[in-house]
């Protein structure tokens, strides 16, 4: 046989080597994906037994405000309403990413527009900082510092949702600036200087061309921080009060869908109701990261669009 | 009869750290005339462009000396205001770089700057800039839609009259075509033709054919030095220097 016609039938070193790699990253990703479908899986089962099982009401499980799991009421159902718990983690989130946003977008327009050496010396190193630092010591100063100091200046307590935000406002800092600079860099220098040939000055460029281009990746920086802030436990559990009650305003203990699953999951008994009822709050934690998601690919397709 | 000079340079020096970009220009600009600069990539002639309307001052390590004057002022002097020169010279860049808003946005971005907020002054400025950019037939329909959904040649060309909308004395133009296929440049020559008499261009290109059929005078550079400067006639039928005839007859560059 011709050595052409040979080559062309037999498949050669590197065909064979690219077969084996494309197996090798589809049996990684089919993992990842079989854990991650676990996972949602043992999640859904256990949270949707709270309805089918212990038949309550989803209705009145997001809409009623009494988190007594133990206690039945007058019609024999177990009262499980987890608002303050929906309310005290929207509060947070929201807050937190409200008071971030402003700092985080000055900070990155600094360090990229501004002093991108300063930014890139020491900012950059802080900010990384910021990320490692683990959380019980963003919980532990928020616990020594700041809830003394709500209480001084507001009365109360100092547990509640002002301390879950002040606490927050820290943690997800890093990941909105870090993620609004990486936004900011992207857009393109010809940006810039068509504004500035035309008679831009500075202010204007950055704030008419340069953050209305990077606009979708500013947004998806939020949302990340927001998914971050949502999903924290640990932190705002030694800060928030651990109250589940609809709080009054900010300054009252009050609690979150995290605080109260890690506060309570270790102290019930698996199958019980009170457990399938972490496992509901659980679940609502899960979705909520999904809608998250969904949400920062939605705006990434926006801005591409343009 | 000795024509209105709009921009005179002497003895212009640039230096990128320590090489020396620029060794001594002398160049005057007659009004409402298209000039072009041509010369082999390297030459300076884009460098020499972007001191024009201090463009340059955005790269770090730049040093300039010389004295470049835009009806008289010293551009370089320390009461310049680089924002006010800049409204005074504009420019178009070698690729075409419309921000990723709608036409419409992109042609008033100027004005905007400026402080104009009459609807009825910033809608005739773009139907005029952009009728003088030879676009507004193209566009006029779907001047809300973003700017980024044109072709280059119709990007480029509403770039163009972004900077015509805010009626610059002089046009600094950075090889405009060099990044179009070739109808889309004879569009945008026949523009220029058309702009002739009305503003005071000056263009950088690599295109011989362009600068002998658009331009009224003609600049020739090469390492950094100004090498002849005529009327374009003369540079391309009757060139005095050796190394422009050189050029021009393709035997380097």
């Amino acid at each position: 046989m011709d050595p052409i016609k040979e080559a062309m039938l037999h498949r050669s070193r590197s065909a064979k080597l690219e077969r084996r790699g494309r197996l090798l990253s589809l049996a990684c990703i089919s993992l990842i994906v079989l854990v991650v479908l676990a996972i949602f899986i043992f999640v859904a089962s256990r949270g949707l037994a709270t309805f089918f099982t212990n038949k309550v009401n989803l209705i009145s499980f997001l809409s009623k405000s009494t988190w007594a799991p133990a206690v039945k009421d007058a019609h024999g159902v177990p009262q499980v309403g987890a608002l303050p718990m929906i309310v005290g983690s929207f509060g947070v989130t929201f807050l937190s990413a409200v008071v971030a946003t402003p700092f985080a977008v000055g900070a990155a327009i600094f360090m990229t527009e501004i002093s991108p050496n300063l930014g890139k010396r020491i900012l950059q190193p802080v900010i990384e900082l910021l990320v490692g630092i683990p959380s019980v010591v963003y919980g532990f100063i928020g616990l020594s510092v700041i809830v003394p100091v709500i209480r001084t200046v507001f009365g109360g307590t100092g547990f509640g949702i002002l301390a879950g935000t002040f606490v927050l406002f820290v943690m997800i800092l890093p990941t909105v600036t870090s993620m609004t600079v990486d936004a900011l860099k992207a857009v393109p220098r010809h940006y810039r200087e068509a504004s500035l040939a035309l008679g831009g000055t500075r202010w204007q460029t950055i704030s008419r061309v340069v953050l209305r281009a990077a606009m979708p990746g500013i947004l998806t920086g939020i949302v990340f921080g927001m998914a971050r802030a949502f999903g924290e436990a640990l932190a705002v559990q030694m800060v928030i009060g651990n109250a589940a009650l609809l709080p009054k305003d900010l300054i009252s203990p009050a609690s979150t869908l995290t605080s109260v699953l890690t506060s309570g999951i270790g102290n019930t008994v698996m199958g019980s109701l009170e457990n399938n009822a972490l496992w509901s709050l659980a679940l609502l934690l899960l979705l909520m990261s999904l809608a998250f998601n969904l949400l920062i690919r939605w705006i990434g397709k926006k801005g591409e669009m343009k | 009869m000795a024509k209105e000079k709009v921009i005179t340079s002497k003895d212009v020096h640039l230096y990128y750290g320590d090489f020396e970009a620029l060794k001594g220009i002398d160049l005057d600009f007659n009004k409402n005339e298209i000039t072009a600069l041509i010369g082999p990539s390297g030459c300076g002639k884009s460098t020499y462009l972007r001191t024009l309307n201090r463009m340059n001052d955005l790269i770090p390590g730049v040093k300039i000396t010389g004295d470049i004057r835009l009806r008289g002022q010293d551009i370089y002097a320390s009461q310049q205001d680089v924002v006010q020169l800049r409204k005074q010279v504009g420019m178009v860049f070698q690729q075409p770089n419309p921000f990723p808003f709608s036409i419409y946005d992109n042609v008033v971005y100027g004005l905007r700057l400026a402080g104009v907020k009459d609807r009825s002054v910033l809608d005739e400025a773009v139907e005029t800039s952009l009728k003088q950019a030879a676009i507004w037939d193209e566009v006029k329909d779907k001047l809300h839609d973003s700017a980024l959904s044109l072709s280059g040649g119709q990007q480029q060309r509403v770039v163009i009259g972004r900077v015509l909308a805010v009626q610059p004395e002089v046009i600094l133009m950075d090889e405009p075509t060099s990044a179009l296929d070739p109808i889309s440049s004879t569009q945008i020559e026949n523009m220029l033709l058309e702009l002739r008499g009305q503003y005071t261009i000056i263009l950088v290109t690599h295109n011989m054919h362009q600068a002998s059929r658009i331009s009224d005078r003609t600049a020739f550079f090469l390492q950094g030095r100004l090498i002849e400067f005529a009327d374009t006639k003369k540079i391309f039928l009757d060139p005095t220097e050796q190394e422009t005839s050189d050029y021009i007859s393709g035997r380097f560059g």
